[in-house]
């Protein structure tokens, strides 16, 4: 017989899958609820310590992929990938995508009149340490307008996709910043409910930022973690 | 003496605050994940071809993403598995990604929290995939069928396929599974169990002609795929 130590389901920061004012998800939420099943095998495992042979080696610094220098401030992104108890989640892969300065991305649908960056092309991948630490080197991303609704801009934001220990917690998230005016109006960061909409926002560091070359941004990324036992639950006092 | 060069700003509330400390809430994948997720080769978990990329969408020197490269022919049946996504009105969703995560031909997964020592590795197969669908909203892996896992006191699962689906307008990923017709363990699988009789066919893959299953992901209206909630 197989004991299975389940993970935890969405917490309370949770977004809906439907969410009007963001359009594209009123053809594409599901309509009937989630069905809940038991969790197995299958759900608590997930392919940890073989991201090199899936994907190749780590790509931390993307202002360094061409042959020079990408325009717009340089910045470092560091953090720490943690569990819900605050443990740190190691060698568990964190991949980036992200538009350029200007808020181009080098996708051939987007079409938007901002100038692409031949140095810059905005992807990245790096494992994280025994602490769970994660950084890359970049530079900041523009806002760039959507067709949501008229006059719609998306806040400046890194994608960011990490796998973490198993199936059940499978992330892919948006990493804002916190000088930016056009979160508390962007329908997608609206999905999430305040205050946790807080929890997509990075933190301007010092002690990240390093002299005379980069300003530093702290983000934290929590996954889900183990769901408490029953009895741990049952526990009253 | 202020220490002039550690002074910094009060920072907002963020999820460094102890007080809001919790889950990273999802976001959608986007549009444009093309030149950042699916690399080469991410469909096919049993040869070195570039299923799963999609080089159409984005200039040739912006391909940083890895040639994955197995390491020799794992054991099993090699299949493939592939279907449309589809929204509310039956219109292909172009722009979504699939991953996939199963066991090998024996029933284990590649993983460090799958300890049972009776079950051998395949050294040669991971069991991760991940594919960006085509212009017709279409994807399509290259795996093994998988064998038969444990689920939960002394049952067995029938074969299946975890799968996850992002999407421009998917705000949370949707995790879903597919399960083969006909296969041994349908009739009493425990996760299958879960779900009432008359939406288990939208998790069921069918054969079509040799090596191939398709299962259609509709992700709401008529004949909506069954998604789980993790
Ligand atoms: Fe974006």
């Amino acid at each position: 017989m197989i004991e299975v130590r389940p993970y935890a389901r969405d917490d309370a920061g949770a977004p809906p899958s439907l969410f009007p004012d963001y359009r594209s998800t009123v053809l594409r939420a599901p309509a009937q609820p989630p069905v809940r099943a038991p969790q197995t095998l299958t759900e608590t495992t997930g392919p940890g310590g073989s991201w090199e042979r899936l994907m190749g080696p780590a790509l931390a610094d993307l202002t360094s992929q061409h042959s020079g220098t990408p325009i717009g401030q340089r910045i470092v992104v560091s953090g720490r990938v943690l569990d819900e108890a605050g443990r740190p989640v190691p060698d568990t892969v964190v991949e980036i995508w992200q538009a350029n300065a200007a808020g181009r991305y080098v996708h051939v649908r987007d079409q938007w009149d901002a100038p692409l960056d031949p140095n810059f092309t905005g992807a990245g991948r790096v494992v994280t340490d025994a602490e769970g630490r994660y950084r890359f080197v970049t530079v900041r991303p523009g806002a760039y307008p959507w067709g949501n609704h008229n006059n719609a801009w998306r806040p400046a934001h890194i994608h960011l996709s990490l796998l973490g220990p198993a199936f059940a917690t499978r992330l892919v998230t948006q990493l804002y910043f916190p000088d930016d005016p056009l979160i508390e109006i962007d329908p997608i960061a609206n999905a999430v409910p305040m205050p946790y909409r807080q929890r997509l926002v990075s933190r301007f560091d010092i002690a990240t930022t390093m002299p005379n070359w980069a300003l530093g941004y702290l983000f934290d990324i929590v996954l889900k973690g183990r769901a408490q036992t029953p009895f741990e639950e049952d526990h009253h006092d | 003496m202020t220490d002039l060069e550690t002074r910094e700003p009060a920072p907002r509330q963020d999820n460094r605050d102890p007080a809001l400390f919790g889950q990273t809430p999802s976001q959608t994948v986007g549009p444009f994940f093309h030149y950042g997720l699916p690399w080469k080769g991410g469909a096919d978990l049993v040869g070195q071809s570039e299923m799963g990329a999609r080089p159409d969408l984005f200039a040739e020197e912006h391909w940083l993403l890895n040639l994955s490269a197995p390491t020799g022919t794992p054991q099993g049946a090699v299949i493939e598995i592939a279907g449309r996504v589809l929204d509310a009105e039956g219109a292909p969703v172009v722009d979504a990604m699939i991953e996939i995560w199963q066991a090998n031909a024996a029933g284990r997964y590649h993983a460090l929290d799958d300890d049972r020592d009776d079950v051998p590795i395949d050294p040669h197969f991971i069991g991760f995939g991940r594919a960006a669908v085509d212009a017709e909203g279409v994807y399509r892996f290259r795996t093994i069928l998988p064998g038969r896992v444990p689920g939960p006191g002394n049952s067995l699962q029938a074969p299946h396929v975890a799968v996850s689906v992002f999407g421009r307008g998917l705000i949370k990923r949707l995790a879903t599974r597919l399960y083969f017709e006909g296969a041994a363990g349908n009739d009493e699988d425990p996760v299958l169990a879960c779900v009432p009789v008359e939406r288990r066919g939208t998790l069921i893959a069918q054969p079509r002609g040799e090596g191939l299953w398709w299962l259609d992901l509709r992700l709401a209206g008529a004949d909506e795929t069954v998604f789980f909630d993790l």
